[in-house]
């Protein structure tokens, strides 16, 4: 940022730049449905809308009944925190093995960076049918291979579904931090790790001396994602579960989307995405304060 | 500590470099990853992280495998026989059955809303970015601070009122209402990829084309375009990607089978199938080819550009 500045600093003397007017269409979208938005689910926030009708002011009575009088609620909130732990301790490590694992140079890896970007490709409903006929009881996985645990109604039994869940969006999320990982690994000097292989360090004093400080931006900025990504999840769990059974991964997104869609509760709905959005911020703020200030724009950068 | 934190600050810099190597060259991209190929400590083969890799690759592939192979059987064949094998009998019935219902439509509603939507986002973020990086005021630098902070905004919280805005706007259930709110999520990350690259054209350049009388809308077209081809290509096939998976605006935001786009046509499949999975999956190969396709003949753009597009 402070280069750009200078930069443009340096070359404006006595020219000015392009006009205002080039980034008008990219403010006016924006403007119009995102940034409006957001105020717009605050002020959604406090009026009773059940869709058919026109919203009307109720003041505080959302918050109080989705904070005091909806024990759910806090149901949601911890289901969310388990997801969201759960899913960063899953897809980090492996995210973080892989893109080092992809970074090396052997021409197999280059064929199984290939192959690990395929999930990408698929949407969350198609990823969503594969796995619900891959984990039903009756054919699927549990019919093929000869195992006794296998066969369970991994969808179905409320003490498994959460961490079939962490698993499957991890199935999903994985291939893209391991990319990150990948990128942030080729750019770590050479010369560091020959350096360290002369001092006669190996590879996991490597890992944790050069490779882990190296990639600590990296790292920030995956991390991130991963969890902001998390918090904020839905497709999948909806496609899969739709919350079922018992709401054992009713997360707050889904909650969101239950009560604002299905149950017709837009005012609560939109209660629920304030707290989602202010714990998302929350979050990311507190990871790029974390990644310290001198930072911040090429941070906000990466994220 | 100290060591590692100044060579953390040179590395950013190293990166940034790249369009500025090779300016114009819309492969430079690629040839930063091989000369990179340098990162990890390869000489002798780590059989840990060997194991680990291929395990993964099998995680990663039977499910795929699976939609490949059950999406050319009967659903009488999937009851009967070991389903990880192949069919014996395989068939393509699947696939007609869902060519019969409507897939062509759908898949074209598809085409329709990810190609506008791409279209529009690249050419109004390749303008604000013009704008962003050669401001000479300080709304430029604002500009990019809002927009940034668009990135952490998420989705999911803010499509009730989205959902409000488009019934007032008298657009909803209408591909008007997929593209508009995608293209306006679309913006902040298209900004960022495409100004991280508009950033390193040397400023002498736009001096130079400046002195010769070039209004901003020649230096755009002339300049900052062919200069930012490698991010526009990024940030065109990640949103192509983004909008042709994404299934919550639609399932908010369209009602009618005839503006049905595919994520949601393959949940509909499912109920209306029921028990006939190999028709289901037979929808999912399909919608998934063309972007398997694309991926095949792009995939070092694709690649490249998420790295450069996120990773430092």
């Amino acid at each position: 940022m402070t280069e750009t500045a200078a930069r443009s600093k340096a070359s404006g003397l006595g020219h000015k730049g392009p006009s205002f007017l080039m980034a008008v269409p990219a403010v006016l979208f924006f403007g119009i449905f995102a940034l409006i938005p957001l105020i717009g689910v605050v002020v959604i926030s406090f009026m009773e809308w059940n869709v058919l009708g026109s919203p009307t002011w109720v003041g505080l009575s959302n918050w109080t009944a989705v904070l005091f009088d909806r024990p759910f609620t806090w149901t949601a909130l911890s289901l969310t925190l388990v997801f969201v732990v759960g899913s960063y301790l899953f897809q980090a490590p492996v995210a973080l093995l892989l893109g080092v694992f992809m970074a090396g140079q052997q021409r197999y890896r280059a064929l199984l960076a290939v192959l690990y970007f395929l999930p990408l490709l698929f949407s969350s409903v198609a990823v969503g049918l594969t796995f619900q006929s891959l984990f039903s009881p009756n054919y699927g996985l549990s019919a093929a291979l000869p195992f006794e645990w296998l066969p369970n109604d991994w969808l179905a039994n409320s003490d498994l579904v959460m961490w079939v869940m962490i698993f499957v969006v991890g199935w999903c999320f994985v291939p893209f931090h391991g990319l990150l990982y990948q990128a942030g690994v080729r750019q770590i000097p050479a010369s560091m790790y020959e350096a360290a292989t002369i001092d006669g360090a190996g590879r996991l004093r490597q890992f944790f001396s050069i490779t882990l400080p190296q990639l600590r931006y990296t790292i920030i900025t995956s991390s991130t994602l991963m969890l902001v990504g998390s918090l904020t999840y839905f497709d999948l769990i909806y496609v899969l579960t739709g919350g079922q059974p018992a709401d054992a991964v009713r997360i707050l997104p889904l909650d969101m989307y239950v009560t604002g869609f299905a149950s017709y509760n837009l005012g609560y709905a939109s209660v629920i995405a304030v707290i989602l959005v202010a714990i998302g911020l929350t979050l990311s703020l507190l990871l790029n304060v974390l990644s310290g200030s001198s930072k911040m724009d090429s941070d906000k950068a990466g994220a | 500590m100290t060591h590692a934190a100044s060579t953390q600050s040179a590395t950013p810099e190293a990166g940034k470099g790249v369009p500025a190597e090779v300016p114009g060259a819309d492969r430079g991209d690629i040839k930063q990853n091989k000369v990179r190929r340098t990162g990890a400590p390869g000489e002798k083969p780590n059989i840990l992280a060997g194991i680990g890799g291929w395990l993964w690759l099998a995680v990663i592939i039977l499910p795929i495998y699976y939609i490949f192979i059950t999406s050319f059987r009967t659903s009488e064949d999937l009851r009967a026989s070991n389903q990880l094998l192949p069919s014996t009998n395989p068939t393509i019935a699947p696939f007609i059955k869902v060519l019969q219902n409507d897939f062509l439509h759908y898949f074209s509603n598809s085409v329709i809303v990810t190609l506008s939507t791409v279209a529009v986002v690249l050419s109004v973020s390749v303008m604000a970015a013009y704008y962003i990086t050669r401001s000479t005021t300080l709304g430029g630098k604002r500009l990019f601070q809002i927009i940034l902070l668009g990135i952490a905004i998420p989705v999911q919280a803010t499509i009730i009122p989205v959902y409000y805005l488009i019934q007032q706007l008298g657009i909803y259930d209408t591909l008007w209402a997929l593209i508009l709110p995608q293209i306006a999520f679309a913006i902040p990350l298209s900004v960022l990829i495409i100004v991280n690259f508009v950033r390193d054209i040397p400023a002498e350049l736009f001096e130079s084309m400046k002195v010769d009388g070039a209004g901003e809308w020649r230096i755009l077209f002339s300049l900052v375009l062919p200069m930012a081809k490698p991010a526009l290509m990024t940030v065109g096939i990640y949103q192509a990607l983004q909008v042709w998976n994404s299934f919550l605006f639609p399932l908010v935001l369209t009602q009618s089978s005839d503006v049905r786009v595919l994520p949601l046509s393959l949940w509909e499949y499912s109920g209306q199938f029921g028990i006939d999975v190999p028709a289901t999956l037979a929808a999912v190969v399909l919608s998934a080819l063309p972007l398997l396709v694309v991926y095949i003949f792009a995939r070092r753009h694709i690649v490249a550009g998420l790295t450069a597009g996120f990773g430092k």
